[in-house]
């Protein structure tokens, strides 16, 4: 089988970001808050591969601490979501009648909050933290998922086996777990891989706001606020951590199209036809 | 058809109910003591049940949710602890700029993406169709704020086109809408990128049912078929993301005022976070919601009428 083209692109972008955040729990080229006032603003040299910031502290350094934290958010985020989300799917398939449709109703209610404006809350009420980040975003996360699960699940449990296992005795529970989970779990993946381009996006767009990440810890987005002040200075340090963001958003967003063409390959078709 | 828009309409006010259940809830029931958020840890006892006071929050929550609900649905959302004046003064202050702002994002957006996805749908698998899906796609990835400082960058720092932020004032209305130009390209670029990708699909579905054919063979033009036969039937998707997109605008505002330093709502949302402002930033975070739960429900609305197959289905 040949890889769409998307798909290969967006794996090799997943790969360089997630393997930097990995690289970065055991190795950063210098100590990523190592402070040298003296080297502050230092251009990409040896040394230095991408410059210093206005602390003198390694720029590269911080990048990959701070790809490290957004992919901790973002898998802690979008695991719980997806989780949550798909149990609550599989429940309401299972169940059908008026469980089905509270907790549909219900997770209409999570389409009224856009995950910012959800964080922004948060963040108002308990203060900001990464914490707050994470809860805002898998909160956000649960009815995209129960919505992807139950339509998927729907579908299976109209298959003759689901009605052989029934005939046989199963109970829901167990069709659940056993029929309906390993049939669905191709667009509940996809799904996922695009939520964590949305996780990546948000908690940078919190960190810029200042309800994300909290000094010292490294983060794209507030790297980038710190740069804003600094644009007519040092014009580079507005550059790279945006660079980052658009990288592994991408990346996710490509892989998660092109394991949707892998996948589906009749609506892979029909989109290109 | 009314039968269709009364349930609607119930939809909608029972959503906004629940929503506002929910942003009294946070800001009001689980974070504990308010007066100690505002007044910080350092405060002395007395002082904090001074404020509880002054704030009635010695009240039970059922009565201090339906006193707020009953003020809200008259435009009176409290009195702001930071600036002192009433909150439904500071809204209406700051609205017209966000609204400004979230409005001209919308229009460039829709211009800028059904011009985009018709041309791409019009060339289908040639290089002006792969070059605008391969713009698109990176336009999805760009993170607004992002976008806000490169264009900043370019057009205020470098070349010196346009002020880098601020805004003076509809007093000065060439200075205001110079001002405005930056943010709503960033606003607008983002979004423009989503609907473009959605435009052209639904285009592509569309041009190859049999009516377009027809019109084609009746000797219509190519352009004539694109815009007057091929848009009008593509419109259903489309208009359903345009809601999204809305919203999705609305919120956008919120960031992309904290880039420009421009002083509408999002920014006051910002303010009144850092000034422990609790009863600006509620009213705020319910006012926002409304904007997303509004036009979700237009969306809905505009279903039936855009399509009279559904409005006869659903009468």
């Amino acid at each position: 089988m040949r890889l769409p083209p998307n798909a290969i692109l967006g794996g090799v972008l997943v790969a360089i970001v997630i393997g930097a955040a990995l690289l970065s729990a055991v190795w950063t080229p210098h100590p990523y808050a190592e402070i040298a006032v003296t080297n502050k603003f230092a251009p990409a040299s040896a040394e230095h591969w991408l410059g210093t910031d206005q602390l003198g502290r390694d720029l590269l350094s911080q990048l990959m601490k701070a790809a490290g934290n957004s992919m901790r958010v973002a898998v802690l985020a979008v695991v719980i979501g997806c989780v949550i989300g798909t149990v609550l799917g599989l429940v309401a398939a299972a169940r059908g009648g008026w469980t089905e449709e509270v907790i549909m109703r219900v997770c209409d209610l999570g389409f009224a909050f856009p995950a910012l404006l959800f964080a922004i809350m948060l963040a108002a009420a308990f203060g900001p933290s990464l914490t707050m980040v994470v809860i805002a975003i898998s909160f956000i996360n649960i009815p995209t998922f129960a919505r992807v699960s139950r339509a998927a699940a729907n579908q299976v449990w109209r298959r003759e086996y689901v009605w052989a296992a029934r005939a046989a005795g199963m109970n829901s529970f167990a069709i659940s777990r056993d029929h309906i989970l390993p049939n669905i779990a191709a667009p509940v993946i996809v799904q996922a891989t695009i939520e964590f381009a949305v996780a990546i996006l948000t908690e940078a767009a919190l960190s810029y706001l200042g309800l994300g990440a909290q000094p010292p810890a490294p983060s794209w987005g507030r790297m980038l606020s710190e740069a804003q002040t600094l644009m007519y200075l040092a014009p580079q340090l507005a550059i790279w951590p945006g660079l980052c963001i658009f990288a592994a958003v991408l990346g996710f967003g490509l892989l998660g199209d092109g394991l949707r063409d892998i996948t589906d390959p009749r609506l892979a078709k029909a989109r290109t036809a | 058809m009314s039968y269709f828009i009364a349930r609607r309409v119930a939809g909608f006010l029972l959503t906004l109910l629940a929503v506002s259940v929910i942003v009294f809830a946070v800001m009001n029931v689980l974070p504990g003591d308010p007066a100690l958020t505002i007044l910080g840890i350092d405060s002395t006892e007395e002082a904090r049940a001074a404020l509880r006071e002054r704030l009635g929050l010695d009240a039970p929550v059922t009565e201090r949710y339906a006193a707020w609900v009953a003020g809200a649905v008259r435009g009176d959302f409290g009195t702001s602890y930071s600036f002192g004046v009433p909150v439904g003064e500071l809204i209406g202050e700051r609205l017209p700029l966000t609204l400004s702002l979230a409005v001209s994002g919308m229009i460039v957006t829709v211009a800028l993406a059904l011009t985009l996805g018709i041309t791409a749908a019009a060339r289908h698998g040639k290089g002006g169709d792969w070059i605008i899906m391969l713009l698109s796609q990176l336009g999805i990835a760009v993170p607004a704020f992002w976008l806000s400082m490169l264009l900043v960058l370019l057009f205020a720092v470098k070349l010196r086109w346009l002020p880098p932020g601020g805004f003076p004032g509809w007093g000065e209305p060439v200075q205001a809408v110079r001002s405005l130009i930056l943010p709503t390209v960033a606003l607008a670029l983002v979004q423009s990128a989503v609907l473009a990708r959605v435009t052209r699909s639904a285009a592509l579905e569309v041009m190859r049912l049999d009516f377009v054919r027809t019109a084609r063979a009746t000797g219509f033009g190519p352009r004539h078929v694109l815009w007057r036969h091929v848009l009008p039937n593509a419109l259903v998707p489309i208009v359903t993301i345009v809601g999204l997109q809305f919203a999705a605008l609305v919120t956008g505002t919120i960031v992309i005022e904290n880039v420009f330093y421009l002083p509408g709502l999002g920014r006051l949302l910002f303010q009144s976070i850092a000034n422990r402002d609790l009863v600006t930033v509620q009213a705020l975070v319910m006012l926002f919601a409304t904007f997303v739960v509004t036009a979700n429900f237009l969306v809905d609305i505009a279903y039936v009428l855009i399509d009279p197959r559904l409005r006869e289905a659903r009468a």
